[in-house]
């Protein structure tokens, strides 16, 4: 019990320690300042600008920074679309495995495209190792794709007046190379070190001692591990993901894994305390970000370890909480921190079954999703906290009755649409969707009756959860879900694509609007954006209109569960 | 767009080449150091192999402790967890249904003695680990099974304890493939 608390504790203890330096290497490298690693890694960009076609210096506007990424994710559309129908008589197929059809093929695309990783099809059965490949590929250059929007912000934030903002495909290939690369690799032999195999040899068979014949999946697995946890992305090599053996053998690689899903999000923070040189401003943002996080930490956690109580009338003992969907060596305590720092980033892998967690605990993945920015993903995840920043400026200058100015710029009626437009997006896509499916399957419950793997509110949670995963990129899911139908597919499908990019292009605009305009000197009118009060105020932003817009909906789902087991 | 289209490609093709085959390769070269070389540790006893260390396998014979339940049935190429909610009645059931079989398999035992972990299914259906309750919990059962003193075999439970990561962080547990491969090699 202790031991597991401490576990927990020494995770989030750690990733904060790791986060401070790699924030600051994370900022040097978007500065284009000397790291320690430009010995090696300055031939390696070298070779992708000369291949590539780039020229680095070559400074963007923030419409260009745009048109360069959507241009580079329509490419990559088509490629995945590409190989994923066709990937069963392409090469490195040793178990057979068949090619997708086009909607899950549609689907799968776009959730690895949009860093999203949420799978319709389950790893062992449903790709051959050339598609894992090209998935695990994705899941680096999608990863990369919003930490280039990010810092193009970033250097938005820190410019006086300015058109330009560095270079897309610099940013791009930079945070490949030179933040996720090296990450992923430590990560990847840490992982074959201890037993997740890496290999492209087909399944293997055994008898076991009392005699059963049973088949054993293998594959490059470790290498893709690696950087889904790093990269937000969590798509799984195995169908039950991080839960499985191959793929998380031990509380060790638990912790490596469940650190590796938060640090570089935590990280983005810091790196961009250090290139606009205000360090309390990011100290702000990660206390916001935190106190949001441990509240969501300590629901979960208490939950799990108290047990089901269904669980608890039957009269049978819990000794270590609630272990339905759970594995042993983790334990419900370590299962619920990942499920917390799992769901706040966009990650979405998972080490234990979210549909089997307690109801509130349940409740505690839904809000991270939803709120989608206490820490969020890679680069995305700032994005979206840098919208709250800026409607929270904005409330917050009405208040006292001062011009509203964030970081030395006014902010005026166009910032303020966009900002609300991308902020009331995430409600309406999850609620929208959800209230589609539900209505389909009230009216027909026969002819859906493959959907709910759970009667009740509890089904309407998996319904709700599945649309809230897609919409906050997450991918995670209640995996009782039959979501592998054209209905879901699509409609998943779409939903990560606008929520994908719409949030993109929102805070790169308004970074980039802002960046173009008059840059105002601080005086004692100005609204200090980097102290505990505005960070309140920044809280109540995202409870208001983040958390309570999903109030009701919740209400139907976790809230009423747990009040039906009284 | 236009500007942009051929250095999307361009760029795409050498992300292509060097993710999927030089970081791959850097990974695959490095495993073949490691311990099973990248293709998994496998478990052997009576001269043959008998399993793989890190997965759970079935054991439903009162001669061996069991595993925990499986949603998959222990088959090793489509891993996954029942995902059945808290309060679903058929699932309660379920696990009424396991405690009953658990109970006759198992004279002697009284229901609040049997831990969670027995009776539930876990997340991969691959758990290759059981709650040290629960390897005590199933002493009884075996030792008649197999005829070999109680005593014996609670002191073969207690040196299978694994203990916690540098013996404080994260849970004891009891790996259910080396105990009962170790069990086979007692004498009576």
């Amino acid at each position: 019990m202790t031991t597991e608390i401490a576990g927990i504790i020494f995770m989030y203890a750690f990733t904060l320690a790791l986060a401070i330096p790699i924030g600051r290497y994370i900022g040097k490298v978007y500065e284009g300042e000397k790291t320690w690693l430009d010995n090696i890694l300055h031939p390696l960009d070298k070779i992708f600008f000369k291949l590539g076609g780039i020229n680095p210096i070559n400074e963007m506007n923030w419409k260009q920074h745009l048109a360069a990424l959507l241009t580079i994710n329509l490419v990559w559309f088509i490629l995945s679309m590409l190989i994923l129908m066709n990937m069963g008589w392409l090469p490195l197929n040793p178990d057979d495995n068949p090619s997708m059809s086009a909607d899950l093929a549609f689907n799968t695309t776009v959730s690895f495209v949009s860093n999203t990783n949420l799978q319709h099809y389950s790893g062992e059965t449903g790709v051959s190792y050339l598609g894992q490949l090209t998935l695990m590929l994705f899941q680096f250059i999608s990863a990369a794709a919003g930490m280039a929007a990010c810092a193009t912000v970033f250097i938005a934030m820190k410019e006086r007046t300015t058109e330009n903002l560095g270079n897309f495909y610099n940013f791009f290939i930079k945070s490949c190379t030179r933040i996720l690369l090296p990450m992923a690799i430590v990560v990847a032999l840490m992982l074959v070190f201890n037993g997740t195999p890496m290999n492209f040899e087909g399944k293997a068979q055994y008898i076991s001692l009392q005699g059963d014949t049973v088949h054993v999946s293998r594959g490059p697995a470790a290498a893709m591990i690696a950087i889904k946890q790093l990269g937000t992305n969590g798509g799984g090599y195995y169908g039950s993901n991080a839960a499985h053996p191959l793929e998380n053998p031990n509380y060790f690689t638990n912790i490596v894994e469940n650190i590796s899903i938060i640090l570089i999000p935590i990280a983005m923070v810091f790196a961009l305390g250090y290139i606009i040189k205000r360090r309390r401003f990011a100290w702000m943002v990660v206390g916001v970000m935190t106190l949001g996080f441990l509240f969501l930490l300590f629901n979960a956690v208490y939950n799990e370890m108290h047990g089901n109580p269904m669980i608890s009338r039957i009269g049978i003992s819990q000794p270590l909480g609630s272990m339905e969907g759970k594995e042993v060596r983790f334990g419900p305590a370590a299962s619920a921190y990942w499920e917390v720092t799992t769901t706040v980033t966009s990650n979405g892998s998972v080490n234990a079954m979210h549909d089997s967690f307690t109801p509130l605990a349940g409740m505690s993945a839904l809000l991270g999703m939803m709120v989608n920015s206490f820490y969020g993903g890679v680069g995305v995840g700032y994005l979206n906290f840098y919208v709250f920043i800026i409607i929270a400026v904005f409330i917050s200058g009405l208040m006292v009755g001062r011009t509203p100015e964030f970081l030395g710029k006014k902010i005026e009626a166009k910032e303020m649409k966009i900002a609300s437009i991308i902020a009331l997006l995430h409600p309406l896509l999850i609620l929208s969707g959800t209230a589609l499916a539900s209505y389909l399957y009230a009216h027909n419950p026969d002819a859906y009756s493959g959907w709910l793997n759970n009667p009740g509110n509890h089904g309407f949670s998996e319904m709700l959860y599945e649309f809230t995963s897609s919409s906050a990129n997450n991918g995670s899911g209640f995996e009782g879900l039959g979501d592998n139908t054209p209905f879901w597919n699509i409609a998943c499908g779409t939903v990560m694509l606008v929520a994908r990019f719409l949030p993109i292009i929102g805070p790169v605009a308004i970074a980039g609007i802002l960046a173009h305009k008059k840059f105002i000197p601080e005086s004692a009118g100005t609204l200090k954006t980097d102290t505990g009060t505005f960070g309140i105020m920044v809280f109540a932003v995202i409870i208001i209109v983040a958390a309570l817009s999903f109030f009701p909906a919740l209400t139907l789902g976790p809230i009423a569960e747990h009040f039906g087991m009284k | 767009m236009k500007q942009n289209i051929l250095p999307a490609i361009r760029l795409t093709i050498v992300c292509m080449v060097f993710f999927m085959g030089g970081y791959t390769l850097i990974v695959w070269l490095t495993a073949q150091a490691a311990p099973g070389k990248g293709k998994g540790e496998t478990a052997t006893a009576h001269n043959r192999t008998v399993g793989w260390k890190l997965l759970g396998q079935k054991f439903t014979d009162d001669k061996y402790f069991s595993s925990r339940p499986s949603a998959v049935d222990y088959h090793a190429d489509g891993s996954g967890g029942s995902n059945k909610g808290p309060t679903n009645p058929g699932y309660l059931k379920t696990v009424e249904d396991r405690i009953d079989t658990f109970l006759v398999h198992n004279p002697g035992i009284q229901k609040k003695e049997i831990p969670s972990d027995l009776v539930t299914a876990s997340g991969s259906g691959l758990d290759p680990h059981i709650s040290v309750q629960g390897a005590y919990v199933q002493v009884k059962r075996v030792a008649v099974a197999r005829n070999i003193p109680e005593q014996n075999l609670k002191e073969l439970v207690t040196k299978h304890i694994d203990d916690p990561l540098f013996g404080l962080f994260g849970t004891e547990r009891v790996n259910v493939l080396k105990l009962n491969i170790n069990l086979d090699k007692m004498k009576k």
